[in-house]
């Protein structure tokens, strides 16, 4: 599978550690290098410096080529762009989006993209924790 | 009308000013405290201070009953994004954009906004019939291959100017598919047809190849085949 990551915080770095350990094509992108530390000491994929709202930068990237795009900036409205360019304009066939903005999920949920709020689902599990159902 | 204008920076600022000198309603949503008091100051009690971007915000702002809403921050996904829940979630009839990237102006109407403005666009055409450069117009993108359809015209002091097309040395994977001369009168060339100064062309090229076109087109010092 060939995977583009975009931001490579905790989230995006650790994603792309596993993805390319297992032995899918990933590239990462990320406005700061610096960033690249967050990535496992045998990451053996690309990492590359460019903003991903940018169609030129994603183009440049391979974003033609991608069976997966994932957004996971600490930017929800970069994410929701970014995806939405992804899907609707190069037409990747799985464009996952992070949101932490519950609503906003909804709202771009209903849209076409495939959204996940870490809120919702932090909530969710700490709830089932306390609770045990 | 009942306008929404979010994004209180000097865009935002001057926009709700003049709107509100044409007796519209006006509603400047703003993140920032500080400036939110600087426009009260000025404007009267106009603001909203919040994110424009949740819909909460939107909601209180009474964004269902507005007739247009206008996104006019410093950041295109920001813009994108309260247009989108405007229209999506509050059925908001007319929403209009500002860009930054005049290259997001086709994605944002792929995207349902109604309407994109991009300074960047505005002093590019003020000033394009001075630059001292040729460029290549992109026309079209075609998804596929990384083709694109561009639009370029022919300097007088081309050194294309007067050559067949057949002589012209074209990069890989480029044709020209159309000359328009100077009259308006488009034809399909043959490698017969002269180039004259002034022509446009329509050709179909990749990506890559664009400056190498473009060379071959517009340079004073382009080499013959």
């Amino acid at each position: 599978m060939h995977v583009l990551i975009m931001g490579c915080g905790r989230v995006g770095g650790a994603l792309a550690t596993t993805l390319d350990r297992e032995g899918h094509n990933v590239t990462v992108l990320d406005v700061d290098e610096r960033a690249f530390r967050r990535l496992g000491a045998g990451y053996q994929g690309k990492r590359m410096v460019g903003n991903g709202i940018d169609q030129d930068v994603l183009r440049r990237n391979g974003i033609e080529g991608m069976d997966v795009f994932v957004a996971a900036t600490q930017g929800d409205n970069r994410n929701i762009m970014s995806c939405q360019i992804a899907k609707h304009i190069f037409g990747v066939k799985k464009a996952v989006c992070r949101i932490y903005d519950p609503i906003r999920e909804e709202i771009f949920n209903e849209l076409g993209i495939e959204t996940i709020s870490p809120t919702k689902v932090g909530a969710a599990l700490l709830h089932e924790r306390i609770t045990g159902s | 009308m009942y306008i929404i204008v979010c994004g209180g920076g000097k865009v935002g600022y001057y926009l709700a000013k003049e709107l509100i000198e044409a007796d519209h309603e006006v509603l400047v949503i703003e993140r920032d405290a500080a400036r939110c008091d600087l426009i009260a100051d000025e404007l009267g009690d106009i603001v909203l201070k919040g994110d424009a971007c949740e819909a909460v915000v939107l909601e209180e702002a009474g964004t269902a009953r507005a007739d247009i809403l206008i996104a006019v921050t410093g950041d295109d996904e920001d813009n994108l994004v309260s247009s989108q829940v405007a229209k999506h979630r509050f059925h908001v009839p007319r929403t209009v954009a500002r860009i930054n990237n005049p290259k997001n102006e086709a994605i944002f109407l792929a995207l349902g906004i109604d309407s994109t403005v991009s300074a960047t666009t505005a002093v590019l055409t003020a000033i394009e019939h001075r630059l001292p450069t040729h460029p290549l117009i992109p026309l079209l993108t075609l998804r596929n291959g990384g083709f694109e359809i561009v639009e370029v015209s022919i300097p007088e002091d081309a050194s294309a100017v007067g050559k067949r097309v057949g002589d012209v040395p074209m990069p890989p994977h480029s044709i020209i598919a159309l000359v328009v001369s100077e009259q308006g009168e488009p034809h399909v060339p043959t490698a017969d047809t002269v180039l004259r100064a002034n022509d446009d062309l329509v050709a179909v090229t990749q990506r890559d190849n664009e400056e190498a076109l473009r060379y071959v087109l517009t340079s004073a010092h382009a080499r013959a085949r």
